[in-house]
């Protein structure tokens, strides 16, 4: 899962503070592996540094979790960029799916488009495996079944979450 | 694949809709299928996947919108406004059928299931059986020819259907989860067979399945959700 595209995300629905920010991601992808503040300052002053944020202004006296931060357009462009581009097949994608469908629920955005964009890319490389296992050795049709049988099951997830997305929606936005 | 971009498809289908009472089965869809192409047609239960494909058989008429079959040298047919004895012509001549659970006639032996749809157009029953009998060693059933469909495993069954829905070289083949009855093996034994035979043929398939691993055998696939296409696999044109 990708921690500073997930950030940037959290912070194009709103201007917000770091803290604030920390626990809106550990409340949405933080299950059993909360992120640490120093990751999240860390994260935020390279996403300057690169103008995909800039600072609000500081309060005085305030550390780093008393700035505000707010995303540029460049900053937008890449969260969109980043929800509509498929992944490609792997075991850590599901995480990374996980993290753009949530967000591009909060953004109102189109959850199932960028769920269906996936499903092609998975569906064409199984296409491409399964031509691979018309020519190939029992050995390689094992491998081949191998990779079918995982990238089947995120398709499967992929598909209950697309029926689920409503549902989704309503319980993320009375949260 | 053995298709041809510039011909116009075998199959268009335009602003289909269809209901059964209240219930809105097909809600506009438009779809071409290119002669030879392997099409895949998924969506979650009740998406109305089957109903597409009864429409496109001339199995249903829609309500409304059209189903052209244009077939490579002949003049192209409107399907949706054909009355039924030309519909069921049509579906004799031209398509073949496979669904989830063979749907062989049971006391009839393989070979004479094979047989019916020859015989139903008129052929002599020394030729169709024959032919049938070539059918069968072809999808790897040789010597089962005797046996009922209820002395066959599920997977020789599914060949045994796929045999039948193969023996008139049709143009289309139409398949409602060929293999949803299978395990993987048989399954994918099944599939395997039925696209050698079809891609010889140049027959083109349009295939209804749920099951992913079954759709990479496709070309490419279209999704069906609440009773349209789902937007990345809409018709351009």
């Amino acid at each position: 899962m990708n921690n500073s595209l997930t950030l940037l995300g959290l912070l194009s629905r709103e201007a917000s503070y770091g803290y604030d920010l920390k626990h809106s991601y550990d409340r949405y992808f933080g299950a059993g592996k909360a992120l640490a503040f120093g990751q999240v300052y860390s994260t935020l002053a390279r996403m300057v540094r690169d103008e995909l944020i800039r600072a609000l202004g500081e309060e005085t006296g305030g550390g780093p979790d008393r700035k505000k931060y707010e995303i540029t357009w460049a900053g937008q462009n890449k969260v969109h960029e980043w929800l509509f581009t498929p992944d490609v097949p792997s075991e850590s994608l599901q995480s990374n799916l996980f993290a753009k469908t949530v967000i591009a629920l909060l953004l109102d955005d189109d959850a199932n488009r960028l769920l269906d964009l996936q499903r092609m890319r998975h569906m064409a490389r199984m296409r491409e495996l399964t031509r691979l296992k018309q020519e190939a050795n029992l050995l390689q049709v094992l491998q081949c079944d191998h990779g079918l049988f995982h990238i089947e099951a995120d398709l499967r997830w992929i598909d209950l979450t697309s029926a689920r997305l409503t549902q989704l929606k309503k319980e993320l936005q009375s949260a | 694949m053995n298709t041809n971009e510039n011909a116009a498809p075998i199959l268009r289908a335009r602003s289909l809709r269809h209901s059964f009472g209240q219930t809105d089965a097909l809600r506009g869809i438009d779809l071409d299928v290119q002669a030879g192409e392997v099409l895949a047609v998924m969506g979650p239960s009740g998406s109305g996947k089957s109903t597409l494909l009864h429409c496109l058989a001339g199995v249903l008429v829609p309500d409304q919108g059209s189903v052209d079959y244009s077939p490579a040298g002949r003049a192209g047919t409107a399907i949706s406004t054909l009355a039924e004895p030309r519909r069921a012509r049509l579906r004799l001549t031209d398509f073949g059928f496979v669904f989830q659970f063979g749907q062989l006639l049971p006391e009839l032996s393989a070979a004479d299931n094979v047989s019916i749809p020859l015989l139903l157009s008129g052929t002599r029953r020394q030729d169709a059986l024959r032919r049938s009998t070539e059918m069968l060693e072809r999808l790897g059933l040789d010597g089962l020819g005797a046996k009922l469909p209820g002395e066959l495993s599920g997977g020789q069954a599914q060949r045994v259907a796929v045999a039948r829905a193969m023996v008139t070289s049709p143009a289309v083949l139409f398949a409602d989860e060929p293999t949803g009855s299978l395990d993987s093996l048989a399954s994918e034994n099944v599939l395997t067979l039925m696209l050698e035979l079809v891609r010889e043929a140049g027959t083109t398939v349009v295939m209804i399945t749920h099951d992913a691993r079954t759709a990479a055998y496709a070309d490419r696939e279209v999704i069906v959700r609440d009773g349209v296409i789902a937007a990345g696999y809409r018709v351009s044109a």
